[in-house]
């Protein structure tokens, strides 16, 4: 299967390691197998609260953290600038996770929480915004228009910055006048509706990446560049089968092509090992081999869904075949089992897919962009 | 034709080899050397790699069967799979000559031992078993090719528990290993010869545990090269539209019955099932038609 210009290229690859290692130009990552990565980072645990931390990697004092037990899992980034995360988890663990990461941060840094970056609008990514923000401080030089604080008055402490593409906001918000499904307190205010959004906190630059019509209609991923850290949010779990919402514009393609844009981010150390690490939506931490797993499974089930319904089947008839049953004892769960999972790729494939909920248009333009 | 091991096998396996005559080292519980791997048995399996379609020995569910029954080699061709090392489950005793190189790492300070590393040739795998009693990380931390493993010595053999492994192969023809999956390994060195006996669980994808051995004879004269496997050493081998995963669909995998057809098995017999592993199944064997070359596939 390897054309013989493509041996001639690994010749050439091995003939540069074989000079490399001669002349004694190998990096340390290459001259030494490390041991599993937690060996020297023991989990930061708090008595008594189910919110703990796992160092992941950093940059200089710039240091990545994954907060697990708050929901959802949370990406944080502590520096000389403060406190930046990635979603805070549910709601009725918000004050759990604030302590987590008031003992957590103890040390690491002079400065509060700063920005709060939402990866997508469900419960388990914002519901702690309110309460963490509060708790925070935001940067309101950064978001100021013409000199005057957006944010209320002048000298007047403002909760740290919420930011998110603007289908968040909009799903998290009504039309005055009308019941918003969460507080005001609680919405992403600074939002974006580019395909990328660029930052720059702690000394490291931050890129803020949309991933259109994937778990929902206003997915994020957010990759730290020189600590090498990419947190997925919901466009990449451990613990289920994607999870597709229609009813807000989830699609099985935009689910895999997600996928596919955090493989061709992600850089691999050595033996398709480390490297860049994933920090999933849920689950457990993870580097570019168990995202191309994942990415393998979701986009076989959608093949043979696709071949499938290429063959004339109804959705009972998809359904009865079963095509996700070899992943069924790894990624079913009650709460999203093999049939509601096949059922939205079905939806998604085929010209009479699910309405997707319209987002509201009252709200469009609500929120500033930078 | 025997392939992987009932637990009575391996039984009798340590015991004929505890019956070996020892010749220099018989430090009982010093595993330190160099050591070449033994190819007696499971040899198709190990080096070069058994046939498509060969799940014997291994007790499988339905998923895991439908799992494997969709894998192409093909997949191996992506990029992101070329540097993909052997689990630690299977670098021990697999393709290419599974040599080893073991030593303790000791604390200066008390001179404890804090772990046995176990370094084979083949990617160079470094494990690194952690005999000073701290615990597994949590479930939420990484999971490696390696994983992450713990040791205790009983009696004479080192007991080692093996967690936060990545989903892998359990054969390179198919059949996976998810990532819940726990393996104990047992180390015991019988004078120049070192037996492994691993027990992998898994409860994804096997409906009991599978059991195999591994064994090496000391021997000073093995080298280990660097093997180093970075992303720069991976090619586009076959250009595809992105985000192609090659598989099968169900139902269309020809080569299943490849296996059964050169042995002249029946099929169900090749396809995975815990009784296939035990002798009781000769009986039912016999009961069972072979495969030809003329005949259809299932």
């Amino acid at each position: 299967m390897m054309s013989g210009g493509l041996r001639k290229s690994r010749w050439s690859v091995g003939i540069i390691g074989a000079t490399m290692l001669m002349f004694g130009l190998v990096t340390p990552s290459m001259a030494q197998r490390r041991p599993h990565p937690s060996t020297d980072n023991p989990p930061v645990i708090l008595d008594g609260n189910p919110v703990q931390a796992l160092f992941v990697q950093g940059s200089g004092k710039t240091r990545i953290y994954m907060l697990a037990g708050a929901g959802g899992n949370i990406t944080l980034q502590v520096g000389d600038e403060g406190v930046l995360l990635v979603d805070t988890g549910t709601a009725p663990m918000a004050e759990k996770t604030l302590a987590a990461i008031q003992h957590l941060t103890q040390g690491l840094t002079d400065q509060p929480i700063r920005w709060i970056i939402n990866t997508h609008f469900h419960p388990d990514a914002t519901g702690g915004n309110e309460v963490i923000s509060k708790a925070g401080q935001g940067v309101a030089e950064n978001i100021s228009s013409g000199g005057i604080p957006i944010f209320g008055r002048r000298n007047e402490a403002q909760p740290a910055t919420v930011v998110a593409r603007e289908a968040v906001l909009n799903r998290m918000s009504a039309p005055t006048g009308q019941q918003s499904p969460t507080p005001a307190a609680a919405w992403p205010l600074l939002t974006y509706i580019s395909p990328k959004q660029g930052m720059f906190f702690n000394g490291e630059p931050i890129e803020i990446i949309s991933m259109p019509a994937a778990h929902t209609d206003g997915d994020s991923i957010v990759f730290f560049r020189h600590s090498d850290v990419l947190s997925a949010g919901g466009v990449f779990v451990t613990t289920s089968f994607p999870v597709i919402d229609l009813k807000a514009g989830g699609t099985i393609n935009g689910m895999i092509d997600a996928l596919n844009r955090i493989i061709d981010i992600t850089i691999p150390e050595d033996h398709q090992e480390g490297g860049t690490y994933v920090i999933p939506g849920e689950g457990r931490l993870c580097d570019e081999a168990d995202v191309v797993y994942y990415r393998d499974m979701v986009t076989i089930i959608r093949d043979r869904v696709q071949d499938m319904i290429k063959r004339g089947m109804t959705l009972d008839q998809v359904r009865a075949a079963r095509p996700a049953i070899d992943y069924e004892p790894r990624y079913a769960t009650p709460s999203w089992t093999a049939d509601m999972f096949v059922e939205a790729v079905y939806k998604t494939l085929t010209p009479s897919a699910a309405p997707v909920k319209p987002q509201n248009p009252a709200n469009k333009g609500a929120g500033q962009r930078r | 034709m025997c392939k992987t091991h009932s637990i009575p096998a391996v039984v009798v396996l340590g015991a004929a080899m505890l019956a070996m005559p020892s010749t220099s080292a018989f430090a009982q519980v010093d595993l330190t050397g160099t050591y070449r791997i033994l190819w007696h048995w499971d040899i198709t399996k190990r080096n070069p790699g058994t046939l498509p379609g060969d799940y014997t020995g291994l007790p499988l569910n339905d998923a895991a069967r439908v799992r494997a029954d969709s894998w192409m080699p093909s997949l191996w061709t992506l990029p992101e799979y070329q540097c993909v090392p052997h689990p630690s489950t299977y670098a021990e005793r697999g393709f290419s000559g599974a040599n080893l190189k073991l030593w303790t790492q000791v604390d200066p300070r008390t001179q404890q031992v804090v772990a046995q590393h176990v370094l084979g040739t083949v990617g160079e795998p470094e494990r690194f078993i952690w005999m000073d009693g701290r615990p597994h990380p949590p479930e939420y931390a990484a999971h490696t090719w390696l994983g992450f493993s713990t040791g205790k010595w009983e009696g004479n053999t080192l007991v080692v528990e093996t967690t936060h492994l990545k989903e892998s192969y359990l054969e390179r023809v198919g059949p996976q290993q998810s990532d819940r999956t726990v393996v104990i390994d047992n180390w015991t060195r019988h004078g120049d010869y070192l037996n492994e006996i691993t027990i992998i669980y898994d409860p994804v994808y096997l409906t009991e545990p599978v059991v195999h051995s591994s064994a090496w004879v000391l021997d000073k004269r093995i080298e280990f090269l660097r093997h180093p496997c970075a992303p720069q050493e991976t090619t586009v081998e076959v250009v595809r539209p992105p985000g192609v995963v090659p598989h099968m669909l169900p139902g269309k995998n020809e080569e299943l019955v490849k296996y059964a057809i050169t042995y002249g098995l029946p099929f169900e017999a090749t396809r995975g099932y815990a009784e296939a592993m035990y002798p009781e199944y000769m009986e039912k064997l016999k009961t069972l038609k072979p495969m030809t070359k003329e005949s259809k596939a299932p």
